[in-house]
């Protein structure tokens, strides 16, 4: 480990499928305790660059680094020891188990031995609690299904699970894509609680009034390249909607538009 | 924050705690209502009372002796029928797959002369082998179980039939009593104890039930099957093999089948090729009766036992009253459609009830 390493570099990493250029040179740090927002448009890339990652794909040309070694991910499971979390929007939670089933699925913790080894159901739904508290939900009925929690909820479990098992860096795949104005609000404060617990967050979303308020560094991706990489502070919200928009492309839009009623008139 | 049903964790009150208004108070009901076996156990509460007060036999000792026999036979399958259908599968095979295991042994005892018990062991392996090639196929080729398990059903009922009989030149294999060993594997599976002539495969059910139990509700293997049923992507998402479950599943089917076929056999020192074929059905109504959703992820072993003591309780309790006992298919199906339509609004209320 290198001191004063960030937690995770991404240096100029393309891929391809076939002929097709998904990803081109991109590159971006992630730190602790911070938030990276990847934006863009579909097919910018945005799921490459994820999956890439979390260990889905391998990339074909760059490097990753993490914590200044150099990381080489076959798949989902060596990227997730190595401390890479990844939530995927509908696919995280089983709706009909129970808060602290879902919580600790695959991981139970367990106590005694052989044929009487069983899950310590009490510590389980404590550690759940507090978890969940830290994220600042408080867990009045540790049974309830995960089915009767609304939508940023089910991600709040998800996120909280993820950390609780030792997630450095939270990859969190369009967490408000499908919710609506008020359930986003109540992700972005997880998102913020989890940076505020030292994880690096990559927050992937088209939306950048959601990316906004909680990014500390903003990257957009278009049509598989790196757009732009801007620190906070060093671009304006109107700014970052106009880049996400495609910038010169929706001027021209506008001018063209313009044109065609003036014509008409 | 206080609440009476939470109370017993350590109140560390949160720095940040954001009170979610949302979150209902848990009252004994819904506690009850989240229960899968509720429902099968009012109904099996209230067909029982209906059958005590209408004949004269079925609340006596005896009538329970009897009805708690046929209970027990359907009962050991249906519990793994039920552990498997919370994994998100069927069997079909499992019904054919009694008579099978009872033929199989019969062979073995009779024609081949192995002792009764080592002929008990080697059919249970049998089963276990069958299992998990219904399992393999399900996972390797992704194909509904429903249809790989139908073509194992009609493989194991040609089996059933053909080796049987080239081998015996009847249907049936006869003569078991007089297999070394056949004694003590009677009173450990076939027998019966207590003056009431209760049927020892009614502990077995007792038992392999509260297993099953223990297992759903203590064990990791209990919480991967939930999760696996429930959602077979995002269970692999977070690392629980759900391959080896359910492969583990189609053979814990097979044996429990397998058990049943052994115990009938012994029961009656011989077996016929047909034995077993339709019992599939029941052991599916007994488990969907208990709680058991189709499309997986919820249920409970309790509920498939109560299904099958439903099943049990109707078919003496009809038999009891003099009535023509082709009404029982009648019954099977009305209590089916009642199980369905109650289990559908339960999930209904249970899974996405808010977005």
């Amino acid at each position: 480990m290198t001191a004063g390493a960030p937690l995770l570099e991404i240096e100029h990493v393309s891929k391809y499928f076939g002929n097709v250029i998904a990803l081109n040179d991109v590159s971006t740090t992630v730190e602790d305790g911070q938030v990276t927002c990847v934006l863009g448009d579909n097919g910018a890339g945005k799921s490459t660059f994820i999956k890439i990652l979390s260990g889905v794909h391998r990339r074909d040309e760059g490097e990753i680094r993490m914590a200044g070694e150099r990381v080489d991910f076959a798949s989902p499971r060596e990227a997730k020891e190595a401390g890479i979390a990844t939530v995927f929007q509908d696919l995280a939670t089983v709706p009909l188990m129970s808060i602290w089933r879902n919580f600790f699925l695959g991981s139970e913790p367990t106590r005694g031995v052989g044929p009487l080894r069983r899950i310590d159901v009490d510590d389980a739904k404590r550690t759940m609690r507090e978890e969940m508290r830290r994220m600042g939900i408080d867990v009045r009925d540790p049974d309830q299904p995960v089915g009767t929690l609304s939508g940023g909820e089910r991600q709040a479990v998800a996120i909280a699970r993820a950390i609780h098992f030792g997630a450095r860096v939270l990859i969190l795949d369009e967490p408000t894509s499908a919710l609506g104005v008020k359930q986003s609000g109540i992700v972005l404060r997880y998102i913020v609680q989890a940076r505020e617990r030292g994880v690096g967050v990559i927050f992937i979303s088209h939306n950048p009034h959601h990316a906004y308020p909680v990014g500390d560094r903003f990257v957009i991706l278009n049509r598989g390249k790196l757009q732009g990489s801007w620190k906070r502070g060093e671009i304006s919200r109107d700014e970052l909607v106009q880049m996400m928009a495609g910038g010169a492309e929706l001027d021209e839009l506008t001018h063209e538009l313009e044109q065609e009623l003036q014509k008409s008139q | 924050m206080t609440n009476p049903a939470t109370t017993a964790t350590p109140p560390t009150p949160p720095p940040t705690s954001v009170v979610d208004e949302r979150m209902a108070r848990v009252s004994l009901l819904t506690k009850l209502l989240r229960r899968p076996e509720l429902g099968a156990l009012l109904a099996a509460a209230a067909i029982g009372l209906f059958f005590a007060v209408t004949t004269d036999e079925f609340g006596t000792l005896d009538g329970a002796a009897n009805w708690t026999d046929v209970a027990s036979t359907l009962g050991i399958p249906a519990v793994a029928v039920a552990l498997l259908m919370i994994g998100g599968e069927f069997d079909l095979s499992a019904g054919v797959m009694t008579g099978t295991a009872g033929l199989f042994m019969g062979i073995l005892a009779t024609e081949v002369g192995m002792d009764m018990w080592p002929a008990i062991l080697l059919t249970l392996v049998a089963a276990a082998a069958v299992g998990f090639i219904n399992g393999y196929m399900v996972v390797r080729t992704k194909l509904p179980s429903f249809i790989v398990t139908l073509a194992t059903f009609f493989v194991l009922q040609g089996v059933n039939l053909g080796v049987t009989k080239s081998i015996t030149g009847t249907v049936r294999v006869d003569g078991l009593a007089d297999v070394n060993g056949y004694d003590s594997a009677f009173n450990l599976l076939g027998g019966s104890f207590s003056s009431y002539d209760y049927r020892v495969s009614v502990l077995w059910w007792v038992g392999i039930t509260i297993l099953a139990t223990w297992v759903l509700a203590r064990t990791r293997a209990g919480n991967w099957i939930f999760g696996v049923g429930g959602d077979a992507v995002a269970a692999r998402n977070i690392g629980v093999p759900v391959s080896r479950v359910k492969i583990a599943l189609f053979m814990t089917t097979a044996v429990c089948a397998a058990l049943a076929g052994i115990m009938v056999a012994l029961r009656l020192a011989s077996v016929q090729a047909s034995q077993g074929v339709g019992d599939e059905f029941n052991y599916i109504i007994a488990a969907v009766v208990g709680g058991c959703l189709l499309t997986g992820g919820f249920g409970s072993a309790v509920g498939a036992a109560l299904g099958a003591l439903i099943i049990g309780m109707a078919f003496i309790g009809i038999q009891f009253s003099g009535w023509n006992t082709d009404w029982r298919y009648l019954f099977l199906g009305v209590i089916l459609l009642i199980a369905v339509l109650v289990n559908n609004f339960v999930r209904r209320s249970a899974e996405g009830a808010r977005k």
